[in-house]
C-alpha cells in the first residue's frame, strides 16, 4: 500500500530529489562499496603495476598482534641481573622479532604494551603499533568527549532556557565556536596551547602569581590529547545546546507547574520532570556525538600531526595519511572499513541499550 | 548565399584557420602561487618566450606549493596534466615511474655545464631540468664565533663532531642565547629529509641502501645509523636544539632576533639575514661526522608530461628558460644557486666574491642527492616520522628498525620500484 502511494503520486517528488540522491550515491555510497573492494587488493594511489587481490592481506598486516613472555637476564650463577635503578634487564626485543626462525610469527611485530608478570615481563606485540594506537586514542577520545561534551551542552541549554532579558545574547556566545570553520579554531588554540608564550601558560601564570611553571601543551605526549579534546568540547558544545534547548522546549510547562504547586526543590523538578522528557534527546545527542568524535581529524592535521610520539594519532587521520600521504589507496580503504565496522558495532550497542522498554 | 557573403566567409575562415595554427596554446603549471618575486620572474619569461615567436603560446597556472603534488597527482588520475609542468628532484623518478612525465627532448649541449643537482636523471633518462639547486648551510655571525673562541671551518677543514658538539655545548653554558642550534624542526615535511638526511649520510648511514635500492635494511638501521640517531637525541635532550614544537615564526625570526646562534638554514633564506647582518654573517659547510660532510641538492625542476601532444614545444620553451640571463633573475630574486658559472657571473650574490659565493662550491663538491628512487615518496615520510620521534625521546634501535620495516614493506608491495 504505503510503496504504490510512494512510487506512483509522487513522480515530480522523485524527479525533485534525483539530482540529491544521484550526487549522493556517487560521492558516498559507490566509494563505500569501493572501499570494502579495495581493502581486499593492493591497489596503488598511482602506479604502472597492475592491481592484484590480495585476500585479508591488509587486515592481517593491519591488525596482528602476538604475545611474547620476557624471562629476564640471569648471570652464571642463575640470579637475576638488575640495573641502577634496579629494575630487572630483560633481552631486547629485537632479538626475537626480526630474523628468528623461531618466531617467525612473531616476525615484523612491535612492541605495544608489557607489563610485570611475577618476574617475567608479557609483552603484547602488535604488526602496526600505531595503528593500534590510533584506535585507542579514538575510543579514549570518544569514551571523554561524548558525556562531557553532552552533559556541558545539557548545563548550558538549562541555564539559557530562562526567560530572561537578553538571553539570546547568551545563547549567540555559546554558540558562536561551532559558526567557526575547525581549521581555523585548531590554528587560534594552537596558538593558545604555545609552549613559550601560549595564551594559556600566561593565563595560568599570571593566576597563581608566577608559581605555575609553562607547559608544553601540544608538545608533551602526556597533554597534547586532552588538549586537543577540551578544544574541541569548546568548539563543539554550542551545537549540542540548541539541540538540548529544543528538547526542553518540548516539555509541556503544566508539568512544571504541577510540580511547582507539589514542592518540589530544584534537583527534584529536573529529575523527574526534565530528565524523562529528554530522553529522545538524549539518545540522538549520545548517537551523533559519538559519530562525530570518531571522525576526529582536522584538528590532528593541523595542530600536531599524529602528535609526539604517536599520542594524538587517530584512525581517520591514519587512513587519510596511509592513502594519499603514502599512496597506499588499499591500506587506507581497509582503515576505513575498520571504522565502519566499528562505529556500526557502538552505534548497533548504544541503541540496544537506550531501547524503548515497553 | 550570394558571392559577397561567400568572400567574406571564405576569408574570415583562411584568417581564422591560419590564426589557429600559427599558435598552439600548451599548458603549463608551476608551483609558485602566492610568491611574488617567483611568480613576476616566471611570468616575464612565458611572456618573452610567447613575444619571441609565433609558434607556440605558453599559458601558466600557478598553485599553492603546499598543495601542488596533490593538484598534480589528481589530474595525472583524471588525465588532465598540462604539457609542462614542474617537479621537486627528489619526486620526479616517482612522477617518471609513474608514467606522467616524458623524457625530456632537448638539447643535452646546453646543460653540459649545470649542476649536478639541477638535473633529473631516471634509469639513464634525463626527466627534468633545474633553474637552481638549493644547498644548506650553517648560519652564524663572525662575532658569536669570535665571543665564544670557536674556529671558523672552511670547504677543506669543517667541523668534526666533537669539536661541533663541544662549540654547542660552550654556547649552551653561556646562557646567553635560548638554543645555540636551530635545525628548523618546525619545518615539517620534506625540510626533515631534505636537511637531515645529509648529517646520516655524513655518518656513513643513508635513507635506503643505495646498490640495490630493494631494502633499508643496514642502511637506515645500521650501527652507523644508530649513531647518528642516539647524537640526535642528545641534541634534544640536552637542550641544544628547540624541539618539535618549535614556532614556525620562531624560525622564521629566531636567528636575527638573536635568539640563536647558529641556524642549519637553506640559501633561500640567506637574503633575510644577509640583510639584517650584512658582512658579520657566515654561511659555514656542513661538519664532518665521520664520512665527509655532505649537504641535500636538487629542487624544482620543469618536465614534460608524458600526455603532451606538443613535446617539442615544451622543449622549445625549456631550452629558452634556460637562458643565462633567467638564471640569474631566478637567483637574484629568490636567493637560491644558479646552475652555471656563467649565470652566477651575473648575479648579485654569487658572482666571484659573491656573499653568497660559497654555497656555488658547496653545491659542487659536497651536494648529495636524496635516494633516485621511486619509493622515495614514502621513505620520506616514514624518515621524517623517525626523526620526529626519536627527538621526542622514542627508543632509537626500535624506531629506526620500524622505519626500515615500513619502507622494505612498501618496497615490496610495489614490486621492486622498476628498480
Amino acid at each position: 500500500m504505503s510503496r504504490s502511494r510512494l512510487t506512483q503520486s509522487n513522480r515530480a517528488g522523485w524527479t525533485m530529489a534525483l539530482p540529491g540522491f544521484g550526487l549522493i550515491a556517487v560521492f558516498i555510497i559507490l566509494p563505500f562499496f569501493f572501499a570494502f573492494g579495495l581493502s581486499f587488493t593492493n591497489q596503488r594511489l598511482i602506479s604502472p603495476n597492475p592491481t592484484e587481490w590480495v585476500g585479508f592481506d591488509n587486515y592481517r598486516q593491519l591488525m596482528g598482534v602476538g604475545v611474547l613472555t620476557l624471562e629476564p637476564e640471569r648471570d652464571d650463577a642463575g640470579a637475576v641481573i638488575r640495573d641502577e635503578d634496579g629494575a630487572i634487564e630483560y633481552p631486547r626485543l629485537r632479538g626475537f622479532t626480526r630474523g628468528n626462525p623461531d618466531y617467525a610469527h612473531l616476525d615484523g611485530m612491535r612492541e605495544w604494551t608489557s607489563w610485570q608478570w611475577g618476574e617475567d615481563r608479557v609483552v603484547l606485540l602488535a604488526r602496526d603499533v600505531v595503528f593500534m594506537k590510533a584506535v585507542v586514542n579514538t575510543l579514549t577520545f570518544v569514551a571523554v568527549v561524548a558525556p562531557v561534551q553532552a552533559g556541558l551542552a545539557l548545563v548550558l541549554a538549562l541555564l539559557i532556557n530562562q526567560r530572561l532579558r537578553g538571553i539570546n545574547v547568551f545563547r549567540t556566545i555559546y554558540f558562536m565556536p561551532v559558526v567557526v570553520s575547525i581549521v581555523v579554531v585548531s590554528l587560534l588554540w594552537r596558538f593558545i596551547y604555545d609552549g613559550n608564550d601560549g595564551l594559556l601558560n600566561n593565563l595560568l601564570s599570571a593566576i597563581t602569581f608566577g608559581a605555575f611553571e609553562p607547559v608544553d601543551w601540544l608538545g608533551n605526549p602526556d597533554t597534547a590529547l586532552p588538549a586537543i579534546m577540551a578544544m574541541s568540547i569548546w568548539q563543539a558544545v554550542g551545537f549540542h545546546m540548541v539541540i538540548w534547548l529544543a528538547g526542553l522546549q518540548t516539555i509541556s510547562p503544566t508539568l512544571y507547574e504541577a510540580a511547582e504547586i507539589e514542592g518540589t526543590s530544584r534537583w527534584q523538578t529536573f529529575r523527574y520532570v526534565t530528565w524523562p522528557g529528554l530522553r529522545n534527546t538524549a539518545v540522538l545527542i549520545l548517537i551523533v556525538i559519538t559519530m562525530q568524535a570518531f571522525a576526529l581529524f582536522a584538528q590532528i592535521d593541523v595542530m600536531t600531526g599524529g602528535g609526539p610520539l604517536d599520542s594524538t594519532q587517530t584512525i581517520v587521520f591514519q587512513a587519510v595519511e596511509r592513502g594519499y600521504g603514502k599512496q597506499d589507496i588499499s591500506g587506507g580503504s581497509t582503515i576505513s572499513v575498520l571504522l565502519f565496522l566499528l562505529v556500526l558495532t557502538i552505534s548497533l550497542i548504544q541503541r540496544y541499550l537506550t531501547r524503548e522498554r515497553n | 548565399m550570394t558571392r559577397t557573403n561567400l568572400m567574406a566567409g571564405t576569408i574570415l575562415a583562411s584568417a581564422l584557420a591560419t590564426g589557429a595554427a600559427a599558435q598552439t596554446e600548451l599548458s603549463m603549471w608551476y608551483h609558485g602561487a602566492g610568491n611574488e618575486v617567483e611568480s613576476e620572474i616566471i611570468n616575464r619569461i612565458v611572456g618573452d618566450f610567447n613575444e619571441s615567436q609565433d609558434e607556440w603560446e605558453v599559458s601558466l597556472q600557478s598553485f599553492p606549493q603546499g598543495s601542488y603534488n596533490d593538484s598534480v597527482i589528481a589530474a595525472a588520475l583524471a588525465g588532465n596534466l598540462p604539457d609542462i609542468l614542474d617537479v621537486d628532484g627528489p619526486v620526479m623518478p616517482n612522477w617518471a615511474w609513474s608514467g606522467y612525465l616524458q623524457p625530456l627532448p632537448i638539447d643535452e649541449s646546453l646543460i653540459e655545464n649545470f649542476l649536478p643537482g639541477t638535473k633529473g636523471e631516471w634509469n639513464g633518462e634525463l626527466y627534468s631540468i633545474g633553474l637552481w639547486d638549493a644547498a644548506v648551510a650553517m648560519v652564524t655571525r663572525q662575532s658569536y664565533l669570535d665571543q665564544f673562541d670557536i674556529r671558523v671551518p672552511t670547504l677543506e677543514e669543517p667541523w668534526t663532531l666533537e669539536e661541533f658538539d663541544a662549540a654547542l655545548v660552550k654556547i649552551k653554558e653561556s646562557g646567553e642565547f635560548a638554543y645555540p642550534l636551530d635545525l628548523g624542526m618546525a619545518w615539517t615535511g620534506e625540510w626533515y629529509p631534505y636537511a637531515f638526511s645529509p648529517f646520516l649520510q655524513s655518518f656513513g648511514g643513508d635513507i635506503v641502501d643505495r646498490e640495490t635500492y630493494s631494502t633499508a635494511e643496514g642502511a637506515l638501521n645500521g650501527d652507523a645509523a644508530v649513531e647518528f640517531g642516539e647524537w640526535w637525541q642528545s641534541l634534544f635532550e640536552r637542550d641544544l636544539v628547540p624541539g618539535t614544537s618549535q614556532d614556525p615564526a620562531d624560525r622564521d625570526n629566531g636567528f636575527v632576533e638573536g635568539k640563536y646562534a647558529i641556524s642549519w638554514n637553506g640559501n633561500w633564506a640567506a637574503l633575510n639575514i644577509l640583510n639584517e647582518y650584512g658582512d658579520d654573517t657566515l654561511f659555514l659547510p656542513a661538519p664532518d661526522f665521520g664520512n665527509g660532510p655532505v649537504i641535500g641538492a636538487a629542487s624544482w625542476q620543469f618536465g614534460v608530461s608524458a600526455t603532451s601532444e606538443h613535446p617539442e614545444g615544451a622543449a622549445a620553451f625549456i631550452e629558452f628558460a634556460l637562458q643565462d640571463e633567467y638564471l640569474a633573475a631566478f637567483s637574484n630574486g629568490i636567493g637560491l644557486i644558479p646552475p652555471t658559472e656563467s649565470a652566477a657571473e651575473m648575479t648579485e650574490n654569487y658572482k666571484e666574491g659573491g656573499p653568497m659565493a660559497v654555497f656555488y662550491e658547496l653545491s659542487e663538491s659536497q651536494a648529495k642527492l636524496r635516494p633516485v628512487s621511486p619509493g622515495y615518496v614514502v621513505a620520506a615520510k616514514v624518515f621524517e616520522k623517525a626523526l620526529a620521534d626519536i627527538a621526542n625521546g622514542a627508543d632509537v634501535q626500535d624506531t629506526l628498525d620500524a622505519a626500515v620495516d615500513e619502507i622494505d614493506a612498501d618496497i615490496e608491495r610495489n614490486q621492486g620500484y622498476g628498480h
